[in-house]
């Protein structure tokens, strides 16, 4: 469970985060939506103690997010920022490996390898494993930087837009493999996400964001209503039921 | 397959690290070596100190130039594009002016901590720098070690200490004997020591955010790459002089061809690095024989041309 406690983050003089407090349940799919700028990244990376919040505190399984040792963190929790471009000519299997670096500080172990080699599997990256990173396509890339997260072997998942630069299809195999990954593996995986149909089908709990508040929260049956739509993205929205999906469409 | 290659480059290194204790103006040769006092002399005095230098200050430099890259996140710098070479001859000259007598010792310890505060001091502005397109952070770093050096030069000139700081700071190996080199051991175990944490050096490498994510003591490790950074720039400054280019193209080239797992790539960058540098050093001592042209000019020469290369032929992943 990560349970946030009055938030506040200010960037200069501008707030960001407006005393945000809510809980969020072990297990399943969170998905963070609202327009640009309303602070879900912000949010996103508090929790991931890549920031610092100006007041508040985030507890993450118990342990303060702010005062527990980092690489303590890093075996509970990991963090997929949506800009991960480096320099480092690694290959996949390399970089997957250094998932396992809160554990092994580097050197890896069989049981490392073998945890490596599943999670290259669990995103049909095994093919791919000694190219490297810059020889892929921004889909595969992103899939590799999944499956570095996911070796890392964590109960929570904070991934940060991880459908960007990703096409139709790949979109749908990521979502499908995120749900899997919660389904199957157990974790508790929290988005960020733009595209409120990927969060209304796929996900369990959505929090909806706006002006650095949280204004909504519940299942996405709760969420996906015009009202609640209109007032976050501050623009007409229809929903529609098509397959006992429900859809906004506000094209 | 990789670990053969490893070995014929070793094989190839012992083999230039042979010449070079056999080139020079005394005939030195096994038998003579064998029967004549005065060769064995001058071969333990002279001739394996002076190898024993280019192959610890050749594998040292190209390490450092590769953990800058790695901290920087940038392939185009290295410590003497960086200000620290520069602030190492500043921290040298200071020394020359105000305590002359000191030992090599002291000098070293200075040199070492001048180069420390320019090296940091390039960090701060990097972060200063909204605008971090990969040439726009070198340029930074020439700025910079051209101001720094500018000082330099103008305080040589006002203490009337420009040709020795000039003999100093000129990278050249003629000068060393047994008992003039032994600080350059320090530098090994420095570059040892990158290895034994070459992993930390490979996260910080991918950003302080995914170094947080796995935990990565970020500071800390920033911490002892500039340390590294600053003992090895240091102590090569005062022992041999300035080795120029070198901390930039070794670890690119390396990059180019095995990728940028530090853990693979750091016995890479020693073999190459030192066999760089005794290759230049052999070519200075041959080119106008018995006369000696120092090894960084040499360098200079070779490393300018590579370098220019590694600029047209700039791989997709550095051009961001």
């Amino acid at each position: 469970m990560i349970t946030i406690n009055q938030i506040i983050k200010h960037y200069d003089k501008t707030k960001v985060l407006d005393n945000v407090t809510t809980t969020i349940p072990q297990g399943g799919i969170t998905s963070i939506i609202g327009a640009n700028g309303a602070g879900k990244s912000t949010l996103l990376s508090i929790i991931g103690r890549l920031l610092p919040a100006d007041a508040g505190q985030i507890h993450v399984a118990n342990m303060d997010v702010a005062t527990t040792d980092s690489d303590k963190l890093a075996k509970y929790i990991s963090i997929l920022r949506q800009e991960n471009q480096f320099n480092n000519r690694l290959t996949v299997q390399e970089l997957v490996g250094f998932g396992r670096y809160p554990y092994t500080k580097g050197r890896l172990t069989t049981e490392d390898q073998q945890k490596i080699a599943q999670s290259l599997a669990f995103l049909n990256l095994t093919e791919l494993s000694h190219r490297y990173l810059d020889e892929l396509s921004g889909g595969q890339r992103q899939r590799a930087y999944v499956a570095m997260v996911l070796c890392q072997d964590t109960d929570y998942l904070l991934l940060d837009e991880p459908l960007n630069n990703l096409d139709m299809k790949h979109a749908v195999i990521m979502m499908k493999l995120l749900r899997k990954a919660a389904d199957e593996l157990g974790k508790t995986i929290i988005l960020v996400i733009h595209d409120i149909n990927f969060a209304s089908i796929y996900s369990d709990h959505i929090l909806a964001m706006k002006k650095g508040q949280l204004c909504y929260q519940g299942k996405p049956v709760d969420i996906m209503q015009s009202a609640i739509l209109e007032d976050i993205f501050d623009t007409p929205v229809t929903i529609k039921q098509i397959d006992s999906q429900l859809i906004a469409l506000y094209y | 397959m990789k670990s053969h290659y490893l070995l014929f480059a070793f094989i190839g290194l012992i083999g230039l690290s042979v010449t070079s204790l056999f080139i020079g103006v005394s005939q030195v040769t096994l038998t003579t070596l064998w029967s004549d006092p005065d060769m064995r002399d001058i071969f333990f005095i002279t001739r394996v100190p002076r190898t024993i230098a280019l192959l610890l200050a050749g594998a040292a430099m190209g390490v450092a130039g590769l953990i800058m890259q790695l901290l920087t996140q940038n392939r185009f710098v290295e410590p003497s594009l960086a200000g620290t070479t520069q602030s190492a001859s500043l921290g040298l000259l200071v020394v020359m002016v105000l305590a002359p007598a000191a030992p090599i010792m002291v000098k070293m310890v200075i040199a070492s901590l001048f180069a420390m505060v320019g090296t940091i001091l390039f960090m701060y502005l990097l972060r200063r720098i909204v605008l971090k397109s990969s040439l726009i952070v070198p340029l930074v770093g020439m700025m910079l070690s051209a101001v720094i050096s500018a000082i330099t030069v103008f305080a040589a000139m006002y203490f009337d200490l420009l040709q020795s700081l000039g003999a100093w700071v000129n990278g050249d190996f003629s000068g060393i004997l047994q008992g003039r080199y032994e600080l350059l051991w320090i530098v090994g175990v420095f570059t040892l020591l990158a290895y034994w944490i070459a992993d930390s050096f490979t996260v910080a490498g991918m950003g302080r955010e995914f170094a947080i994510n796995l935990g990565l003591n970020y500071r800390r490790v920033m911490f002892m790459g500039l340390t590294v950074i600053a003992m090895v720039s240091g102590i090569v400054i005062v022992v041999v002089g300035a080795l120029p280019f070198l901390g930039l193209i070794i670890p690119n080239l390396i990059s180019l061809m095995i990728g940028d797992n530090t853990r693979h790539t750091i016995p890479w960058i020693c073999l190459c690095g030192s066999s760089l540098v005794v290759i230049c050093d052999i070519i200075g001592r041959l080119i106008c024989y018995p006369f000696e042209i120092p090894a960084s000019v040499i360098l200079g020469v070779i490393g300018a041309i590579i370098f220019l290369f590694l600029l047209i032929k700039q791989p997709q992943h550095a051009k961001r």
